[in-house]
């Protein structure tokens, strides 16, 4: 496609006066080509040049599977066939029955309040502890402890990894058989908590959970730890004259000033952890969702129906339903941070 | 200043000298609470140290036991360092066909996001036209959907382009679904480099897509740069969209695909080892890429959410 590009280049060169040396448009140039209305007339070929390709992969790839989602959420469509009819609202109905989508709901929404909320906390406590919470070297109000670019390193290598290989990586370190965990478990003599991690209805989506964070605290450290950089050192200063220590320090000074960056982190990280869910779901658990259904999520769920089951417009109207849920999951993160606001100050 | 500027994404993120003036202070907190406090939160650093990186170490050190060793003592070091595995996953578990798969859809869709990406920024960014906001805000609102909501309609309108199953369907994809802050990243870059060379190459008598491509681009490098390593490292890490896109033929998977295909199948060959060198092999190129580039790419991921 580069090629098309380079012809408007040339054409332009062409049309603008032969050879690209001579000033075009310039006193001198005479005729239409050297009129306002022709130097407009280049400006939109150029524009328009360099917008026609992404804006039509934009909209065939992306805009149009989005829009169609909600409109083969009101049909009866297989997936198979090309013949549907438009049944209304049904498959939303459907949904209110649909035992396996409130089950998926459920995880879904334990995955978004719990993984942010770990994933965040400990970013934040790591990425003080990087930024602020050292010793003050050389009379820094604000310097991190000894060693912390490497910490950010090493904290950001499970970001970093594919989902697919992070998912491959704990499963195994999960198995029952030759994994890490029951390993050092029994290595620590603490053998009696040897489990089938994965394989107990009971605890596997809150191991799925732990992977989640696992994968995502780097990110956390790295995002807070720019935004801790561009708190004034002043600010460090005056805490530090007035003997704040530096738990004062983290809840008085570094939590308020990065009150907003906590706030979109956290909607970021809930909409990650209902996207991401698919992959770890899929890769780790015990017949995609299992045990018992014990992990399924909205997007296997929808999965399924889709490509497994041939409900392509139930499957869509899961869809439908997961952005629902998405936008009310934001709007309530960002409402509940704003009227903390009004309360502490 | 943040990583969010693009203009501080060559230089270190942390900067600022410390202000003489503190420079004779002594610290509020130097006795033994901060010091116990010390200890403490050193601990947990060094803790999370080994929780982030102790895992891959593992799954390197399992790939030169034998499956046996694996399931005897998962905790114990390789008796013997051979490198049967990784020649086993290479060619008999085709990590090495998977890798060229995923190189193949890749490389051309990394060159092509960032074509087409920095085209659409530099015209939405420096020239002014009716429906510039309109779709500036069309791309940067893609950041915010959930793409699997789309994955059903989206294998359909593959199906109906025969693009479905193929390499060149994918690349497609991939470059769609990589505009949004590819867009949205090198606009913000453009808006911050200097109109004056660009004008004074005009009145030289460039065409616009000469200034584009022969003053503009060189000048964009530091931001091209990092939204390649950036779309390089999340198209490589693509799941979801060859999962649902590229089903027929197990030969033509893409890397993360194949591993996860080996996972579950290995549970029933045994080849244990086999499957962490297969494991190893997807890591480490990735490690090697952001360790080389970290500033770079820690700037890339915290842009967007920054903004």
């Amino acid at each position: 496609m580069a090629s098309d590009s380079r012809a408007v280049t040339d054409d332009v060169r062409k049309d603008a006066g032969g050879t690209a040396g001579t000033p075009p448009g310039r006193p001198g140039g005479g005729g239409f080509k050297s009129s306002p209305r022709y130097r407009t007339f280049v400006k939109y070929r150029f524009i328009s040049g360099f917008l026609v390709v992404p804006l039509v992969l934009y909209a065939i790839l992306v805009i149009s599977p989005f829009l169609q989602t909600f409109y083969y959420s009101l049909t009866d469509w297989t997936g198979y066939s090309s013949d549907f009819s438009v049944i209304g609202f049904d498959n939303f109905s459907k949904l209110f029955e649909d035992d396996l989508f409130w089950k998926s709901l459920q995880h879904n929404i334990v995955l978004l309040i719990g993984m942010p909320l770990l994933a965040l906390g400990l970013g934040l406590f790591f990425a003080f502890m990087l930024n602020v919470g050292g010793r003050h070297k050389r009379g820094e109000a604000a310097s991190g402890v000894r060693g912390s670019k490497l910490y950010k390193i090493l904290y950001f290598f499970p970001q970093v990894l594919s989902i697919a290989i992070v998912a491959v990586l704990w499963q195994n370190i999960y198995n029952p058989q030759g994994g890490l965990l029951n390993g050092v478990l029994a290595g620590v003599g603490l053998g009696s908590w040897e489990q089938d991690w994965l394989g107990d209805p009971g605890i596997a989506l809150a191991c799925v959970l732990v992977v989640m964070v696992w994968a995502n605290v780097g990110f956390y450290v790295v995002l807070f730890s720019a935004a801790m950089g561009s708190i004034p050192k002043e600010i460090y200063e005056a805490a530090l004259l007035d003997g704040a220590n530096r738990v004062t320090t983290f809840f008085r000074v570094t939590l308020p000033l990065i009150r907003d960056n906590i706030q979109t982190s956290y909607v970021y990280a809930g909409i990650m952890a209902l996207e991401t869910s698919f992959a770890y779901v899929m890769i780790m658990t015990v017949n995609q969702g299992g045990p018992d259904h014990s992990t399924l999520v909205l997007p296997v769920h929808m999965y399924n129906k889709a490509f497994r089951d041939g409900q392509a417009g139930y499957a869509t109207a899961v869809g439908v339903s997961m952005l629902v849920v998405t936008m009310i999951f934001a709007v309530l993160a960002l409402s509940i941070g704003r009227r903390r606001d009004r309360l502490e100050f | 200043m943040t990583t969010a500027e693009p203009t501080g994404l060559a230089t270190p993120a942390k900067t600022g000298p410390a202000s003489p003036a503190t420079a004779a202070k002594k610290p509020a907190d130097s006795g033994g609470e901060g010091r116990t406090l010390n200890v403490f939160s050193h601990a947990f650093l060094v803790l999370w140290a080994v929780l982030a990186a102790g895992p891959l170490i593992w799954a390197f050190l399992s790939a030169f036991k034998s499956s046996g060793q694996i399931l005897e003592s998962p905790w114990s070091l390789p008796d013997t360092f051979t490198l049967d595995a990784f020649v086993r996953a290479w060619t008999k578990a085709n990590i090495g066909r998977f890798t060229m798969n995923s190189l193949i859809v890749v490389v051309p869709s990394v060159l092509g996001t960032m074509l087409f990406g920095s085209m659409a920024a530099y015209v939405l960014a420096r020239f002014e036209f009716p429906g510039n906001r309109f779709i500036y805000y069309l791309f940067v609102g893609g950041m915010t959907f959930p793409v699997i909501m789309a994955i059903v309609p989206l294998f359909f309108v593959l199906k109906n382009l025969s693009l479905l199953n193929t390499p060149q369907g994918l690349i497609l994809v991939y470059i769609a679904y990589s505009l949004p802050f590819t867009t949205f990243f090198m606009t913000a870059f453009f808006r911050t480099l200097p109109g004056s060379i660009a004008e004074a190459a005009m009145i030289d008598g460039a065409s616009h897509s000469r200034v584009f491509f022969q003053v503009m681009v060189p000048m964009a490098k530091p931001g091209l740069i990092s939204i390649g390593i950036f779309n390089f490292l999340g198209q490589w890490n693509q799941f979801i969209l060859p999962l649902s896109l590229n089903t027929e033929d197990p030969d033509s998977y893409l890397l993360t695909q194949g591993l996860a295909t080996l996972a579950v199948s290995q549970g029933y060959k045994g080849d244990w080892s086999g499957l962490f060198a297969g494991l190893t092999i997807a890591t480490l190129p990735v490690l090697v890429v952001y360790t080389v580039f970290q500033r770079q790419v820690q700037a890339g991921l915290t842009a967007g959410a920054l903004k």
